[in-house]
């Protein structure tokens, strides 16, 4: 992949990918919305890239979905043709602070599914013409089923995949790959307030590397790490009438 | 968060992770700033205070592959600088014995290399950083500006305030080989004879000895950056996978080690860098090997001219404690740049013990009373236990560096040899 985009360029996980990108000479466009960090984290891959033109910012808040186009054009001016887009960006709610009101679960329905389907809207059009190019976002094993302790983000990342699994299916005859990504528990600073160690958190240079590889691969769902496939496989299918019982 | 000396410390009562170098400190007393954990004892560890994680600061800020000047975050490994400038023809100046230290780490506690008697400590090749202090001023220092808060933080063990990026100066080499030479000694006399030749012919001179021989033996190491191929070492590493309850190291399978080590034929030639200078890197959490109760390093540094250095490896031999890794390595003339560098003239000796109590306890104070009546010192990058006298009769500095210490900032160990409850 020669020209990649990434939206939400800020996040750990996506930043560990770009800095894989950028040492195997990939052109790269970075869209966040802190345009401090996003320059810090600029001039890191320019350093790694050994090279400052392959690497441009942009500063949007994917919220702003009427700036999706300006971005997109200022993309495909500085790469010219689109191999790789990795959608990154989200947000992690307070589900309690969400129940108590009803603006914030929306705003966060909002950032975690509105933006992303806004923004691959569009993506896919432009793929479609070019066929080709691999389409990748971030969901989470949180879509996979509802919780109570998280589901304003659950239903969230879960319009993403129905949203990502409609568009594959649209996009396969172009040749346009449609990936969503299904990470479990990742020690970055969305979950900075989480008690980390033990065996199923993992780092984010961990999830960027199998995100990489399966980008270049062409693969629809990744599970990362892999166990969570099959960690998910027992929860989807515990009875509903069970599952409501249980305090997850 | 663990010291790597596995050692028995009370947790921190927060641990922070500043979002971006430019973040403030965070606004409360016992402060201190963690990077890689490397340090064997209590240099690192903030009992009860709030540790600030550097690792997330891991950002290349400038590279001159032109001039060799690095700038980065202050939680980057060194790791990650080797694997960016080795392909461009530098290398660390000065490295220590792994490479899985942070740039902040490495400045805190001035380290050293087998290539001191050349180049000093790493300290010297730094060009300049920028220190938080918690009254909220940023200063840039370097041995020109703020000059002397510059000396107070190279080797000031993380008590100066914050680290947020550093500037080093790079080593130009013709690719990643070393060119390496190893001479078996059999007294501390032979040592001193091959080690005086080795240090004028290479760039690097240390030596593994056995610390259980009534003779002092061993094997000196010198290398030298040379041009030619070398084979990649393989990606792979072992991993000690858990910590037996007791330790493995005592004095038969020490004493079968030493002997069969001793007695391995010598490499001669050329060697990629990492195992000439990372040679336990490849070897995941090996320091689990000393068991539940960790272990501790005892190094210190011995003055020229003193017979001391005899008298420390005596005194261990007849213990019967003893290590698999006890490393000796002369340090030049050059001057160390920080208040309380660690590195002068003399014999450095360093050797790992499993933490046996009570027996432990009472060879340290027979080591520590040698090292005190020949007017050395001990490294607190690896000490969890010396006394305060010691300290303050190792570190005539140490007046000098108090007036530089930041209020809010603290450690176990400074506490400890403070004498600070
Ligand atoms: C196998 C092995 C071999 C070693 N060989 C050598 C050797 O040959 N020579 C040698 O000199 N040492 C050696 N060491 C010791 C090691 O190099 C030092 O302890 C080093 O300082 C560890 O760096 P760290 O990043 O892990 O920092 P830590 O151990 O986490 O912290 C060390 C000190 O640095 C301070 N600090 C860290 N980051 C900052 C920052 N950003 N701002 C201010 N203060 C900061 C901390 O407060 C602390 O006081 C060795 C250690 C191991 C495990
Ligand atoms: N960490 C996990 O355990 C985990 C698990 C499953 C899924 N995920 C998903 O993985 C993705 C990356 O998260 P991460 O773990 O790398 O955490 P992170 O470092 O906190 O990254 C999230 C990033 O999204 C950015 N962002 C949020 N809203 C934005 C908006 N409206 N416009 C532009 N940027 C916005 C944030 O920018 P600011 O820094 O400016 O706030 C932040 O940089 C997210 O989609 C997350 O939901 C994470």
């Amino acid at each position: 992949m020669k020209n990649i985009l990434v939206i939400g360029a800020t996040s750990a996980i996506a930043e560990h990918c770009a800095r894989r990108w950028a040492t195997r000479g990939t052109k790269l466009f970075l869209v966040g919305r802190n345009a401090e960090r996003l320059a810090m984290i600029a001039d890191d891959l320019r350093v790694r890239a050994g090279s400052a033109d392959c690497i441009a910012t942009f500063v949007l808040d994917a919220n702003a979905l009427a700036s999706h186009q300006p971005m997109l054009e200022a993309a495909l001016g500085f790469l010219g043709q689109l191999d790789g887009v990795l959608i990154a960006h989200g947000s992690l709610p307070d589900q309690q602070a969400c129940e108590a009101s009803v603006d914030m679960m929306l705003a966060e329905i909002a950032n975690n599914g509105v933006s992303v389907i806004a923004l691959a809207a569009r993506l896919a059009n432009v793929l479609e013409a070019q066929r080709s190019g691999c389409l990748a976002a971030i969901g989470s094993v949180a879509g996979d089923r509802g919780r109570q302790s998280n589901y304003t983000y659950g239903a969230a990342k879960a319009l993403v995949d129905r949203f990502f699994e409609g568009l594959r299916n649209r996009l396969a005859p172009a040749g346009v790959s449609v990936l969503l990504i299904k990470p479990g528990f990742v020690d970055t600073p969305m979950t900075a307030s989480f008690a980390k160690g033990g065996p199923l958190w993992a780092t984010p240079e961990r999830v960027a590397g199998e995100i990489v590889a399966a980008m270049d691969s062409g693969r629809q769902v990744l599970y990362t790490p892999w166990f969570w496939r099959w960690i998910m496989l027992i929860i989807r299918h515990i009875p509903e009438r069970i599952f409501m019982r249980m305090k997850l | 968060m663990h010291c790597w000396g596995n050692l028995d410390f009370a947790a921190p009562r927060k641990i922070v992770r500043p979002v971006s170098r430019a973040a403030a400190l965070p606004s409360e007393p016992l402060l201190l700033a963690r990077g890689n954990g490397r340090s064997y004892g209590d240099v690192c560890v903030n009992s009860d205070g709030t540790l600030i994680d550097m690792r997330g600061l891991d950002r290349f800020i400038a590279f001159d592959a032109q001039q060799g000047v690095l700038r980065a975050e202050a939680g980057v490994l060194l790791a990650d600088i080797l694997a960016l400038i080795v392909p461009h023809g530098w290398f660390l100046p000065v490295t220590p014995g792994t490479r899985f230290i942070t740039l902040g780490g490495a400045i805190a506690n001035d380290v050293h290399g087998k290539n001191h008697h050349r180049e000093g400590t790493f300290g010297r090749h730094v060009r300049g950083f920028e220190l938080l202090r918690s009254d909220g001023q940023r200063l840039q220092c370097s041995p020109d500006d703020n000059a002397e808060l510059f000396a107070a933080t190279v080797g000031g063990l993380g008590l100066t305030g914050l680290m947020s990026w550093a500037e080093i100066s790079l080593r130009p080499i013709h690719g990643p080989a070393i060119y390496q030479r190893q001479q078996r000694f059999r007294s501390l006399h032979e040592f001193f004879e091959l080690n005086r030749q080795a240090e004028i012919e290479s760039e690097h001179a240390v030596a593994w000895i056995d610390c259980l021989s009534a003779n002092p033996r061993g094997i000196l190491i010198a290398g030298d950056h040379c041009a030619g191929e070398v084979s990649v070492p393989s990606k792979k590493t072992l991993r000690v996978p858990l910590t037996p309850p007791f330790s493995p190291v005592n004095r038969a399978t020490l004493g079968a080690f030493n002997q069969a080590y001793f007695h391995r034929p010598l490499a001669q030639g050329r060697v990629h860098y990492a195992p000439f200078f990372y040679p336990l890197d490849g070897i995941l959490d090996w320091n689990r090997l000393y068991g539940r109760a960790g272990f501790f390093q005892y190094q210190c540094v011995l003055p020229e001219g003193s017979d001391a250095l005899a008298e420390i490896l005596r005194v261990i031999a007849r213990s019967g404690e003893g290590s698999l890794l006890a490393v000796l390595k002369t340090f030049g003339t050059i001057t160390s740049p920080g208040l309380l560098s660690f590195p002068m003239p003399g014999a450095n000796l360093a050797l790992d013990f499993p933490h046996r109590g009570a027996t432990s306890s009472r060879l340290f104070e027979r080591l520590d009373a040698v090292v005190a009546a020949a007017g050395g010192r001990l490294y607190p990058a690896k000490d969890a236990r010396m006394p305060p006298a010691l300290f303050r009769s190792g570190y005539p500095a140490l007046e000098r560096f108090c007036k530089f210490v930041d209020p809010a900032f603290s450690s176990s160990f400074w506490r400890r040899v403070m004498e600070q409850s």
